[in-house]
């Protein structure tokens, strides 16, 4: 079980509304994405898979060279990998600029 | 003549045109019973109430907990829609999930005894208790049948057993319980599930790889065929929605199943224990449609 944490300062272009997507189950993971509080992006994921802080960094900072919304996240998850990650993500972020 | 009358209009078969209610996570599958705009989430996944024990045992939570709870109307009257999701942790009953799904059935009994008849409609996706919550699972479905007891006598609980988890355990009481129950052929019900019986009573028992059986004896056909579920319905969204509506609508049974020990007793009494009892012949002897015997 670890706790990782990210700021993303630069997303900060406001956001109104929140998304939940995903289930907990293997391989796969859920995602609440809401208004972040102090204006800039957040994220904090609960992940039963140590280890993988870099490759969380990798997956996230790519999201955020796309989108610029002051969300803040969060991510419990079972296992998903990095691709499955993103398009949560995505999917989150989709339901939420709709 | 043109080709276009000659060729028959091309029209894809009932299968590809419904809505699968199966493949509908749990919040998805709850809110497509309820009326358009009638409802609300009560303890939404925002709430963040949580396993506070899962995270101990290296496994992750989900925010909800697996369950979800709909607050609203069907058939424009009001219900309360309790969802499992099969996904998490195979819909198991956990402290949280537990004490959601029990404090949303005695709100509707409270509602009920003031004049306000609310239906309940429980979706079971589950295994049962979940074993990682191991007494407190346990006390969570003794609380869940004291406020299905208590919320039975005001008004019907209708149970939904859509698949492919089936409903196992503990929470097959839940649903024997509850006054009506919808399966879909692919939904399973039994207290015992086989890989359980046949880890304990050995593969001359019951061989669980065996799926042809097991659906012989847990399955939707066979469930509602023997009279211990009410309504078989295919896997589509608004045909499971539909009964669930007919259900509301006729209100309660004038006596539960459950309460039917006499009948009961006497088909046990009347079966005859010297040979193997096969599901088709169980069904021919204990259909409804044969009326009371």
């Amino acid at each position: 079980m670890e706790r990782l944490e990210f700021d993303y300062p630069s997303a900060n272009r406001p956001v109104s509304n929140k998304a939940h997507v995903g289930v907990v189950g293997s391989g796969d993971m859920e995602v609440l994405m809401q208004p972040a509080e102090k204006g800039i992006a957040h994220v904090s994921v609960l992940t039963s898979v140590n280890g993988f802080g870099k490759s969380w960094q990798a997956v996230l900072d790519r999201f955020f060279a796309r989108h610029d919304g002051a969300v803040r996240i969060h991510i419990n998850d079972a296992g998903a990998t990095p691709g499955s990650v993103m398009l949560r993500l995505e999917q989150a972020m989709e339901v939420i600029d709709q | 003549m043109s080709a276009a009358s000659v060729i028959p209009a091309v029209s894809a078969p009932e299968f590809v045109k419904r809505r699968s209610f199966i493949e509908l996570d749990a919040r998805a599958r709850a809110q497509s019973l309820m009326d358009p705009g009638s409802w609300r989430e009560l303890v939404g996944p925002f709430d963040r109430i949580e396993s506070p024990w899962l995270p101990e045992q290296g496994i992750a939570p989900q925010s909800d907990d697996g369950c979800v709870v709909l607050k609203g109307a069907i058939a424009a009257k009001p219900a309360v829609v309790i969802a499992l999701e099969g996904g998490f942790q195979a819909g198991s009953m956990g402290e949280v999930s537990g004490a959601k799904m029990t404090a949303a059935l005695d709100l509707a009994k409270k509602d009920s005894e003031n004049g306000k008849k609310t239906a309940a409609v429980i979706l079971l996706e589950t295994g049962g208790v979940r074993l990682q919550e191991a007494n407190l699972g346990l006390a969570a479905i003794a609380e869940l049948i004291a406020s299905l007891l208590a919320l039975r006598q005001h008004a019907p609980i209708i149970t939904v057993i859509a698949g492919t988890v089936g409903c196992f355990g503990g929470m097959s009481l839940a649903a024997g319980l509850s006054s009506y129950i919808v399966m879909t052929p692919e939904a399973r019900l039994g207290l015992n599930g086989a890989e359980v019986i046949e880890q304990e009573s050995g593969i001359e028992e019951f061989d669980s790889s065996d799926r042809a059986l097991i659906w012989a004896i847990y399955g939707g056909e066979q469930r509602v065929g023997m009279g211990v579920a009410d309504e078989l319905v295919m896997d589509d969204a608004p045909k499971v929605a539909a009964a669930v509506q007919r259900f509301v609508k006729v209100g309660l049974p004038s006596q539960h199943r459950s309460e039917q020990v006499d009948l009961y007793r006497r088909r046990i009494a009347a079966l005859d224990t010297s040979k193997q009892i096969d599901p088709l012949s169980l069904s021919r002897l204990w259909s409804p449609n044969r009326g009371a015997q």
